[in-house]
């Protein structure tokens, strides 16, 4: 028998009955209406030998985390449960977690190898259909990678129920701050997704701005003020080895960021006062002119084609958005509504361009249709500044500073409906969140 | 039953490369030294000598201010740098960095190139009195360096400038 769903989600302009009469097999919709997060149920994973029993636990711990922190699913609390998971292999009391509302039930197993590597276990199943939701899977890493393994659980979770691809298994590089506002110390920082497993990849000696991940995920480019003057250097993450990409000593270079086929670089450089789009080819180290206008051309982002740039410009007065082909040309203005656009970043799947827009004294983060059209702010505070997109398009992050003499910078994430508004968990203060790829 | 089929069809998917865990290899710290985050140490001199740089920050004036996102130099602040191209002229064995700043109220990409502006009006401003443009250069920081930090108009103002760094020695 099929249970009607409360999980598919309309547009807001279909009204909410429209949810509610979904029949069919478990899905979650992303779109602009989700209704109410999907109610799952993330069972005890089933130590399958001694060593396994406390990671067997903090792994479904973080795939319920995971899952409830998109606020598309509700963990429903484990004291809830009628029957507890014992063996992974034994049949699932499918009434048992209907009692309890369970819509989708995640369960699993890990075990500690001979060789010391873990091996986790999961399978997804769809309560009220009373069936299985895809093949069940098994990851195998080093123990130390145990949170990697949960993400990757909950990435196939993830898309299973949404048809999107995920974003857990990803990291946020940063700029970690510390200190008051005119003595702000900065170091480039590299986390999980989730704010675990910080690592520092510069000291604070120098300030540092805007980190981006190579489409890889290996790279980040970023500014530096190592020699006194912004400069744009290139860093390998495993090695933590930097080079400076500078073409000529002691001009300002900045807002570096990488094509989608890794090897070009676009970034700003300012020449008496001027400040135009360069693009910088890694492997010969030419540096080619986009942009020759007197006005300010910065921020540039590439389609995921590579074929287009999306730049800020004050050519009209303001700063506005524009789009021109990678290799220069004629842009066109996309940005039209009032006040002031900056930090466009085009969306991974194609279809948006996120940004940052002040107007009347605040600052919001947004999206547009690459036309320029559809334009939705998602979140306004005293300064909210440079989204950066998850993997999958679905989500941004950004940073929010507080105002005043004790200001300090954070990181926040959206959903691109504008729900979803939380804090990314990190030590300290941060700014400048730049998402990698999923990683492999 | 479907549950078995699944199971029948577990496999492995993948295999989780080692990944690094070894936390703060940053290297060495290097990066401090002249010029590093635009700091540089030098004798301030005496005040009351006119050919000092205690002299020139706080009797000439080493900054000039801005109205919001403008680069334009006030009557202010022309007069202000027609007095530190004086003093430069008189004092030839000083060379310069001019800093520029951008309040807050802005993002970060588009503050570098307006501090980058801002520095370069005072550059080319000091060029058109007689300074020799090879002793001076520019460098932006955006709204990374604010001296006053409240979130108010009263402070945004100091923010918005551009600051006159002198060195001894020609050339850097």
């Amino acid at each position: 028998m099929k249970i009607k769903r409360i999980l598919a989600a309309a547009f807001m302009a279909l009204g909410p009955l429209t949810a509610f009469a979904q029949q069919g097999p478990l899905r979650i919709e992303i779109t602009e209406g989700v209704i109410e997060p999907l109610p799952f149920a993330v069972a005890s994973f089933v130590p399958e030998n001694t060593g396994a029993t406390e990671v067997a636990g903090q792994i479904a711990q973080v795939i319920g985390q995971n899952l409830s922190g998109t606020g598309l699913f509700r963990e429903i609390p484990r004291d809830a449960f009628i029957s507890q998971i014992t063996n992974f292999d034994s049949p699932v009391q499918y009434a048992d977690w209907k009692a309890i509302n369970a819509q989708a039930l995640v369960t699993g197993a890990v075990n500690v190898a001979g060789d010391g590597r873990l091996v986790v276990k999961f399978r997804l199943f769809d309560v009220f259909s009373e069936a299985p939701l895809g093949d069940g899977l098994q990851f195998v890493g080093e123990a130390q990678d145990w949170r990697r393994m949960a993400h990757k659980v909950s990435d196939q979770v993830y898309s299973r129920i949404t048809g999107e691809s995920g974003y857990f298994d990803s990291r946020v590089v940063f700029v970690s701050e510390a200190g008051p506002k005119n003595a702000r110390e900065k170091r480039l920082a590299v986390m999980d997704y989730d704010g675990a497993n910080l690592q520092f990849l510069t000291d604070s000696s120098a300030i540092v701005l805007a980190p981006r991940f190579s489409p890889q995920g290996d790279r980040v480019l970023y500014t530096s003020y190592e020699t006194g003057f912004p400069q744009i250097y290139e860093l390998n993450v495993a090695s933590v080895q930097r080079r400076q990409l500078n073409v000529a000593a002691e001009s300002m270079t900045f807002a570096p960021r990488y094509a989608p086929n890794g090897q070009t670089v676009v970034y700003s450089l300012a020449q008496r006062g001027n400040t135009d789009i360069f693009s910088l080819n890694l492997g010969s180290g030419q540096s080619t002119r986009l942009t020759s206008a007197p006005s300010i051309e910065t921020a540039p982002s590439f389609s995921p084609d590579g074929s287009q740039i999306v730049f800020e410009s004050d050519r009209s007065g303001t700063q506005q958005l524009y789009i021109m082909p990678a290799t220069g040309g004629e842009p066109r203005r996309i940005s039209f509504g009032q006040g002031r656009y900056g930090t466009p970043v085009w969306s991974p799947r194609g279809d948006l361009i996120a940004f940052t827009k002040q107007n009347q004294g605040r600052f919001h983060i947004g999206v547009m249709r690459t036309d320029g059209s559809e334009e939705r702010l998602l979140t306004a505070s005293f300064l909210d500044e440079g989204p950066t997109w998850a993997p999958n398009g679905r989500v941004l992050m950004f940073t929010r500073e507080t105002a005043g003499a004790a200001g300090q910078p954070a990181l926040f994430s959206v959903d691109i409906s504008g729900r979803n508004l939380r804090r990314v968990p990190i030590q300290g203060s941060g700014s400048d969140p730049a998402w990698s790829p999923l990683l492999q | 039953m479907t549950f078995l089929k699944a199971a029948a069809l577990l496999t492995t998917v993948a295999v989780l490369g080692a990944c690094s865990t070894s936390a703060d290899r940053f290297g060495d710290g290097s990066g401090t030294g002249p010029g590093a985050g635009g700091i540089t140490s030098g004798a301030l001199g005496d005040p009351s000598d006119p050919t000092s740089i205690a002299f020139f920050n706080e009797t000439v004036g080493d900054r000039v201010l801005f109205v919001v996102d403008q680069s334009t130099l006030t009557p202010t602040g022309q007069a202000t740098l027609t007095q530190q191209a004086a003093f430069l002229t008189s004092n030839p064995e000083y060379s310069a960095i001019i800093e520029g700043h951008a309040d807050e109220r802005g993002t970060r990409e588009y503050n570098l190139a307006l501090g980058a502006r801002r520095a370069s009006a005072v550059q080319d401003y000091l060029v058109t009195q007689g300074v020799a443009p090879n002793r001076l250069q520019t460098v932006t920081y955006g709204k990374e360096r604010p001296i006053e930090v409240c979130s108010e108009e009263a402070c945004y103002q100091q923010n918005r400038r551009a600051v006159t760094v002198l060195t001894a020695g020609l050339g850097s």
